[in-house]
């Protein structure tokens, strides 16, 4: 009795891994979606500056936006992580990877060699590019300047460095939508509704999260504590937080820094501005409109 | 008259000297909080929400240069906690860098001071002046809404 009960656990046991290894392989995007296009590099430096690649992916202290060495320090409450070289060059950053291997990064936060990313990469968000824009992001990065030398690993708590756990995390979080623009809403609101969810992943700092890391969908936009740790507070931009900025108001702070109160924005949101700041005026206007059209949503109470 | 004028004046002194000794998180937080009305009157110039003028657009960069100038002496060894204070211990270990950057910022605003002389040359001072902020606060304070 005994040993059929012990059989039993073992072949149960073997099915649960099975299961487990099956729907947590890490997901591609195969060359065959690619098809043949010539990249608009213009549109790529305006998704760079939208996506914000160089506010994680310089190396510290590195002042050139196009030095993409990666290896500065993000602190979250799930470790350390120190985004890798994104750079042109073909040993360490992204010069050898086919635009597939690219899309597969952004869309499925999967890398070349077939493993997880961490969400510390904001592919939550970046699923829901479209295509060409990701394709002309890869473009122009490929001509920014090669920075050699590979980044450290990430420093992570021993149970966080089994990877292949991110694909149970990514079936709760990673719903695989692109973007849907709303046919009742102008197209500059659209756009800015885009590039706040997609490219700029505004969401991913100024929402808060749960136990696991997943952004809590009904708080969206509403701040709260800082991801990366400390006792930081992310502010809330629904109209519940900043229903007295006006869209201008809104505009300048990604031109500037500066608020409508006169003060400047710190932190995190200091590298955000060094690129909004590079946007075409038109959209940091559209992702003003969009963010003005919040409506009120009450965040996590600042102690 | 001019005798009172004086004596209140080294009165106030004082007590800003005092406050200063005393309290250096409450005296930066002052200097900071000035800067932010200044700011605020710069924007709505800016923004015609306020008629520009000439003298009130001097005395945004006046303001500022004396933060740059004074918030060097406001951050002693003694003052890294405590008064719900903003500044992160950042500043403690990159003190010649947070110091380097308050003389450039006081430098800048008097040189804007000088060179606005009327209303699109303000605007031009004032966004080139107002870059400084962020320098400081990117790394050396704490994010909070």
């Amino acid at each position: 009795m005994l040993r059929k009960l012990v059989m039993a656990a073992v072949i149960l046991a073997v099915i649960a891994a099975g299961i487990f290894w099956l729907v947590t392989i890490p997901a591609t995007v195969s060359v065959d979606a690619l098809a043949p296009r010539t990249p608009n590099l213009d549109n790529g430096k305006a998704m760079f500056y939208a996506g914000g690649c160089a506010a994680c992916h310089l190396a510290p202290n590195e002042e050139d936006k196009t030095k993409l060495g990666g290896g500065m320090a993000l602190k979250t409450m799930f470790g350390t992580f120190y985004p890798p070289n994104i750079s042109s060059d073909r040993k360490d950053g992204i010069g050898g990877w086919s635009e597939a291997n690219f899309v597969t990064a952004m869309w499925k936060g999967t890398s070349p060699d077939g493993s997880h990313y961490y969400p510390a990469f904001p592919y939550t968000s970046y699923q829901r590019m479209t295509m060409d824009d990701v394709r002309d992001l890869f473009a122009y990065l490929k001509t920014l300047p090669a920075v050699q030398g590979r980044v450290r690993d990430h420093d992570l708590p021993l149970i966080f460095k089994f990877r292949r756990m991110l694909g149970g995390w990514k079936l709760l979080f990673l719903d695989g939508r692109p973007f849907t623009p709303d046919p009742g809403k102008s197209a500059q609101w659209n756009r800015g509704a885009y590039l706040a969810n997609a490219p700029s992943h505004c969401v991913e700092c100024h929402s808060p999260r749960n136990l696991l890391g997943g952004i809590i969908q009904s708080q969206r936009f509403a701040g709260g504590p800082d991801a990366e740790g400390g006792d930081g507070w992310v502010p809330n931009i629904t109209q519940a937080g900043i229903g007295d900025y006006s869209e201008r108001d809104i505009e300048r702070v990604l031109e500037t820094g500066d608020t409508p109160g006169g003060d400047s924005v710190g932190g995190a949101m200091s590298n955000v501005v060094g690129n909004t700041s590079k946007l075409p005026a038109e959209d940091r206007a559209a992702i003003a409109a969009y963010v003005k059209s919040l409506p009120p949503v009450e965040g996590p109470k600042h102690p | 008259m001019i005798r009172t004028v004086l004596a209140a004046a080294v009165l106030a002194f004082g007590a800003t000297a005092l406050v200063a000794q005393t309290d250096p998180i409450a005296a930066r937080k002052a200097l900071m909080k000035a800067n932010g009305d200044q700011s605020k009157i710069a924007t709505d110039m800016l923004e015609n929400k306020r008629p520009f003028n000439l003298d009130e657009a001097k005395k945004v960069f006046a303001t500022f240069a004396e933060a740059g100038e004074k918030a060097p002496t406001l951050f002693p060894d003694t003052s890294k906690t405590g008064g719900d204070t903003a500044a992160l211990p950042a500043i403690w270990e990159n003190k010649a860098d947070f110091e380097a950057k308050l003389a450039k910022f006081a430098r800048e605003s008097k040189a804007a001071a000088d060179a606005t002389k009327d209303f699109e040359t303000f605007k031009v001072q004032v966004t080139e002046v107002r870059k400084n902020c962020g320098g400081c606060h990117q790394p050396y304070r704490k994010r909070a809404s």
